[in-house]
């Protein structure tokens, strides 16, 4: 892996009209990494996503792939770019070999290599029993993995998937995720989704939009981090007083999140969890359930993303 | 070049995979044999009016006359969905994503559907050419005859693509560039009145006018380059249209 930067958007704003939907985002993305993109319904996820593959144009600010300036040397920059839109972008009359040579051609292909660059793409994503189908008598899920075929058909530099697991059964998700992760070796990926757990799977990177800014850019390994600090959440049939609790030498910090509920800060390294279990027992408490914090990333995108909503 | 060739084939190659297109050839096909039987009777019976007029101005002539009109309300179901339906599908995304350039995205569409409208011309050309087998034909004025309606239907699918442009609806595509090509057509109704600089002007705008002259034998070069012109401003004003709606969508 290296740190070659293969996606560059540099404060890009955007406007429908006076609604602005894209406000100065900027940020890079290295060759190896995969970029989870979250945001609610409306944030500017798609928008960012079009403008990065061409399809719109930003208001001001520049975009460029594998170095080329998708405005200044279009041809070059989209030579190197794999686009899948939220709605798969499929001719529904054609064969599914048919409709990857289209793509493959118009993504400038020679002859010579488009029948070994599809039967690629069919293996990859695992199309190879329905070349001969219509499209259109195919279901949600295998039209969206033509989608996807499409998009990586040529081996772009930097492949862009607007919700790609949406409209897939849970077997084909985690294939396209394995999938993901695969392309994410040696390309660049930037992939929206609604699903925090898939951006916790298949993720190096998350950025976080909101109301068409970035509110939120961070590797996940660091989100990891953060969640081993060692938070759990307990909850008890006969609660303690939350006092005794904080009286516990193990325990760093209490937090009582409702009647039954606390949410613990332990003390690195202790034997905490074990003298937690020992009282309740003694003390008749009822412990009956004991989680490691949830996942941070969730929580983030709560804060980020509700709390700026009452702020407005 | 090579994504103009792309996109053109694909173009054409996908209008014959509906079922759209084959209907059209057969009923365009049916009305006009019809109007070839009638024009030909005509001729093997003609009425005193007809005196002196050979079976090229009779037969072939009015054939490409009756032509230009069941063409122009053919093309805009040709039209209609060039530009629309990519966009209603957003299959617009795969192409703009493309390395593709939005003259090669136009000028691909716009020759693959033209590509068909010379299929159907030479399903026209058929008829008259029949009459080869049992008597002579002016084939020159037969010839000017076909550019003209060449050059027609040229300008009827460059206006029906810029119009695409503009909706994502087809149906909305089709019934709009129907009106604009009624409208080029019965331009020269205006010329019935008023004064002479406004009577030239309406008489030289329509469509009509200038087909007339070639269907009679006329090659002007004025026509050919009115008819030029226009697909020219259509084809320019339809990649100015998709380059902004990127910025303005």
């Amino acid at each position: 892996m290296n740190s070659e930067t293969l996606i560059s958007i540099n404060e890009v704003y955007r406007y429908y009209g006076n609604y602005c939907a894209v406000n100065n985002v900027s940020f890079t993305v290295a060759r190896g990494e995969v970029l989870g993109f979250l945001g609610l319904n409306g944030a500017g996820k798609s928008t960012t996503m079009q403008i990065i593959s061409g399809v719109l144009t930003a208001s001001s600010g520049s975009v460029s792939i594998a170095g080329f300036d998708i405005m200044d040397m279009p041809r070059q920059a989209k030579s190197q770019l794999g686009f899948l839109p939220e709605q798969p972008p499929l001719y529904i009359d054609l064969t599914v070999n048919e409709y990857l040579v289209y793509a493959a051609r118009l993504r400038g292909l020679d002859r010579k290599n488009i029948k070994p660059a599809i039967a690629m793409s069919k293996q990859r994503c695992g199309l190879q029993d329905v070349g001969g189908r219509l499209i259109n008598n195919l279901s949600k899920g295998y039209q969206q993995r033509i989608g996807i075929a499409q998009a990586i058909i040529h081996s772009p530099a930097v492949i862009i998937l607007d919700e790609p697991t949406s409209g897939l059964d849970p077997v084909q998700i985690r294939e396209i995720r394995e999938l993901i992760k695969e392309l994410g070796r040696d390309h660049s990926v930037i992939l929206s989704t609604h699903i925090l757990p898939e951006v916790r799977a298949i993720c190096d990177r998350a950025l976080i939009i909101h109301k068409g800014r970035l509110v939120f850019d961070q590797q996940m390994k660091n989100l990891n981090e953060e969640k081993q600090d060692n938070f759990v959440n307990l909850a008890f049939r006969q609660p303690p007083a939350l006092e005794s609790l904080k009286n516990m030498d193990v325990i760093k910090a209490v937090e009582q999140t409702n009647d039954q509920r606390f949410r613990i800060e332990l003390n690195a390294g202790s034997m905490a969890l074990d003298n937690i279990v020992r009282d309740s027992v003694t003390n008749g408490w009822g412990l009956y359930e004991m989680t490691p914090q949830t996942d941070s990333l969730e929580e983030t995108f709560m804060r980020l993303t509700t709390g700026a909503r009452e702020n407005t | 070049m090579k994504n103009i060739v792309t996109i053109a084939t694909h173009e054409f190659m996908r209008l014959f995979k509906s079922p759209l297109a084959w209907v059209l050839l057969a009923v365009v096909g049916c009305l006009l044999a019809i109007f070839f039987l009638i024009l030909l009777n005509q001729f093997m019976n003609p009425a005193p009016w007809f005196a002196g007029r050979g079976v090229t101005e009779i037969v072939v002539a009015g054939l490409f006359q009756v032509s230009g009109i069941v063409l122009l309300l053919v093309t805009p179901f040709i039209t209609m969905r060039i530009f629309s339906e990519e966009r209603r599908t957003g299959t617009i995304k795969l192409l703009l994503s493309s390395p593709v350039s939005i003259t090669e995205l136009v000028l691909g569409k716009y020759l693959g559907t033209l590509g068909f409208l010379v299929v159907l011309l030479a399903l026209i050309a058929l008829m008259p050419l029949s009459l080869l087998m049992g008597t002579p034909v002016d084939l020159l004025q037969m010839s000017a005859g076909l550019l003209g309606l060449f050059l027609l239907m040229a300008s009827f699918a460059a206006i029906g693509l810029f119009i695409s442009t503009l909706t994502s609806q087809a149906s909305i595509a089709a019934i709009t560039t129907f009106g604009v090509l009624f409208m080029l057509w019965i331009t020269n109704l205006a010329s019935t009145t008023g004064g002479e600089v406004f009577r030239a002007m309406f008489s030289y705008l329509s469509l009509l006018k200038h087909y007339d002259n070639l269907i009679n034998g006329m090659l002007n070069s004025v026509d050919v380059i009115y008819y030029l012109l226009i697909c020219i401003t259509f084809i320019v004003l339809s990649i100015w249209r998709l380059d902004g709606e990127r910025l303005h969508q």
